[in-house]
């Protein structure tokens, strides 16, 4: 009988720091002390709490290990599961700030104001085993609805609940769907969008990891309610795990006739294939996403024809992303005036950030919308390490803009987020600090847009490489009166013509930095400085005089012999030969070197 | 499968392994394990306990745990038992054998085995 439960995150995150070793070190453990029927050890999807990996959780006492080793695995075994005695250094310590000890998950400050829905099975159940998403109500949702309720039916529910799409655009899904079930067809199709790209947010394969059966039960449904038989998800080749759990979870529901025909013996039919994206951001575009299912170069296509009358094969087609599909099921268990008591007036629910950048709690957070910035940052994400100050939040990755602190009490949802000039994205949420340079942050997420942009229409091909041109210039300290007024003309001559939202938004980081932090392009266009110290053209390393001993081991590190000087007097760099590598600043034992 | 049915047994059979992970049960057993606990037999007790509690059905609500030393070695293997309501009961000298009769009369029924407690020492 078994009467512990050992929890070991399976996500990416944690696997990269080796949590299947450890996995598989306890089950030695367990098997030498034969505790092996005892005890069950459990791999399951991602916590969230990914900078604290590898994550272990013991129930029933519901203790939260952190950064577990495999050394510290025979101690656990030792004294926790044998002795019952807590392994206490092991112990999640929460933010300090409390200077409690946290034994359980919902105790800590990470995860109390969280509300997590979309990924209420992530890190509780074992995502390739159909039987524990069954215990936790799966697949119930799908028979309600093939046995209660008529396609109508189900669509009004998705209406009546207002979620949005979750992908980025925040289209209503219920309306989605409504448009393609009006479109009369023999062949329909259900994609989900599982191309996940904005830099920085990793919600989907965290979902696809921890509960791909969710997402399989969404397609089914939605696939009902549109008379689709037929459903793809297309994910990104980069997401191994993501992929294998979605293949086990696709084999386990067609052995459970859960897939494939004659669903609980209604008569409606219902199968998935996957099809893997070869890396290309555009193909999250959902125009590109189809073109490139069926076989061709993944390029997006003008819309109307909208896919949910002119999709995949020309079918009628809807696609959704990952993270709203996971909603659906409880929206129909639950109804929708459960899922509407959550979130703000046109944003119900909830969503999954990705919280990374300057901040203690590196991770995913599932929040109800119309939190706010300030409680993301600092109650749940732990607040910014080392002290430093909160300059800005950027939010909707290449798309996005940055949130600068006075917006940190913003309660977040669509709608705010496009009002203070960014967006909500995919929910990747980087956090920047002082030390942070905004003219440098534009020009990281432009240089990805220029990478990734498909070529097709000339405004995004060219309009956006000008633009990273003149960054450039600016963050050389090239910068020349007029670049401002040029990158906002590019912007918006961009933003109105280009083909596709990757080109339409790709200029929002260039005009939300001019929108707060105007100021920092012209300290660097005008005064050759960055305030930030980040430019490294722009930098300037000085000796203070008062503080150098003249012991001269920065003149000897010097790779261009820069520094110069008599032994127990100043020394002085030369500004002319100086490449600003910062080998004199991290060697110098009295902190007389800095950066100017 | 073809029907409501077989997804509502397979769900339920499910339910109680999982129902362990769920961490909020109401009732709890908490054996004392440490070394004087081991030595005078609180193993097989604890697993006597864990065999009981899903026999009767009672998984979902009952989480069986460990604890250190309590303190009293000469009592071991002693077992707590908290229930929401009532106070915590304490049963000492512990056998496989007790165990059936606590979890039918104590946890079921919700009355304390007085023999078997520590007032009774």
């Amino acid at each position: 009988m078994v009467r512990a439960h050992i929890l070991i995150c399976g996500g990416t995150g944690c696997t990269s720091s080796r949590s299947m070793v450890i996995a598989e070190k306890l089950n030695e453990e367990l098997k030498a002390r034969e505790l092996e029927n005892e005890i069950k050890v459990v791999t399951t999807g991602c916590f969230g709490l990914c900078a604290l990996g590898p994550i272990m959780i013991v129930y029933p006492d519901g203790t939260f290990y952190s950064r577990v080793t495999e050394d510290d695995v025979q101690e656990i075994v030792e004294e926790h599961l044998i002795k019952g005695r807590v392994v206490q250094r092991l112990v999640y310590d929460d933010s300090g700030i409390e200077n409690v000890k946290a034994n359980s998950l919902a105790e800590t400050g990470f995860y109390r104001k969280q509300k997590r829905v979309a990924l209420r099975n992530c890190g509780v159940i074992n995502p390739e085993e159909i039987d524990e998403y069954i215990a936790m109500d799966g697949y119930q949702a799908l028979g309600k609805v093939l046995t209660e309720m008529t396609p109508d039916q189900v669509i009004q529910e998705i209406l009546d609940s207002g979620l949005r799409g979750r992908g980025g655009g925040g289209f209503p899904t219920g309306r989605k769907w409504d448009f393609a079930a009006k479109v009369q067809s023999d062949k329909k199709y259900v994609v989900c969008n599982a191309d996940e790209g904005d830099p920085g947010a990793f919600m989907d394969r965290s979902v696809l990891e921890g509960d791909p059966h969710a997402v399989l039960e969404a397609m089914a449904i939605a696939g009902y309610a549109i008379g689709a038989d037929e459903g793809y998800i297309y994910v990104r080749a980069e997401y191994p795990i993501a992929i294998k759990r979605l293949q086990v979870a696709i084999n386990q529901a067609r052995e459970y006739g859960l897939l494939g025909k004659n669903i609980f013996d209604t008569g409606f039919n219902f199968d998935i294939q996957l099809r893997f994206g070869a890396g290309a951001f555009v193909c999250g575009e959902e125009t590109a996403l189809l073109t490139s299912i069926e076989g061709k170069r993944g390029e997006p296509r003008p819309r109307p024809p909208f896919p949910a009358v002119k999709g995949l094969f020309g079918q009628p087609t809807i696609i959704n992303n990952v993270e709203t599909l996971a909603n659906i099921p409880q929206i129909i268990l639950k109804g929708a005036s459960w899922f509407t008591t959550m979130g703000t007036e046109k944003s119900k629910g909830t969503k999954v950030f990705a919280l990374g950048g300057k901040i203690e709690h590196t991770g995913l957070v599932e929040i109800p919308m119309g939190t706010t910035l300030r409680e993301i940052v600092f109650e749940i994400g732990g607040g910014i390490p080392g002290g430093k100050k909160f300059k800005a939040a950027q939010t909707g990755g290449p798309s996005g803009g940055c949130i600068p602190a006075q917006h940190l009490d913003t309660p977040i949802d669509y709608d705010s987020l496009i009002a203070i000039g960014s967006m909500m994205g995919s929910g990747g949420l980087i956090v920047m600090d002082e030390d942070n340079c905004m003219v440098d942050i534009a020009k990281f997420f432009l240089e990805f847009t220029v990478d990734e942009s498909c070529g097709k229409c000339t405004p995004c091909r060219v309009g956006t490489r000008r633009m990273l041109e003149i960054l450039n210039r600016i963050t050389e300290g090239k910068g020349e009166d007029g670049d401002i007024e040029k990158l906002e003309e590019l912007a918006y001559n961009i933003k109105s013509t280009a083909l596709c939202g990757l080109g339409q938004t790709a200029p929002n980081p260039v005009l939300s930095t001019l929108r707060y932090f105007r100021d920092e392009y012209e300290a660097h266009i005008y005064e050759k400085r960055c305030p930030a110290g980040q430019c490294k053209a722009l930098a300037k390393i000085v000796i203070e005089a008062d503080k150098c001993k003249g012991c001269s081991l920065c003149s000897r590190i010097c790779p261009v012999g820069a520094i110069s000087g008599e032994i127990k007097k100043p020394f002085v760099i030369d500004q002319a030969k100086c490449i600003k590598c910062q080998a004199c600043m991290e060697k110098c034992k009295f902190g007389a070197i800095v950066k100017k | 499968m073809k029907s409501l049915a077989e997804l509502a047994a397979i769900r339920d059979k499910m339910k109680d392994k999982v129902a362990l992970r769920e961490g909020v049960n109401t009732t709890r057993i908490v054996v004392g394990m440490a070394t004087c606990g081991i030595a005078a037999g609180a193993r097989p007790v604890l697993n006597a306990f864990v065999e009981a509690v899903n026999e009767a059905g009672l998984a979902e609500n009952v989480t069986v745990t460990q604890t250190g030393c309590i303190g009293l070695c000469q009592y071991e293997p002693i077992v707590e038992i908290y229930t929401p309501k009532s106070e915590k009961v304490t049963y000492v000298k512990m056998t496989p054998d007790k165990v059936k009769k606590v979890v039918e009369e104590h946890i079921k029924g919700g009355n304390i085995v007085t023999e078997y407690t520590i007032g009774n020492e």
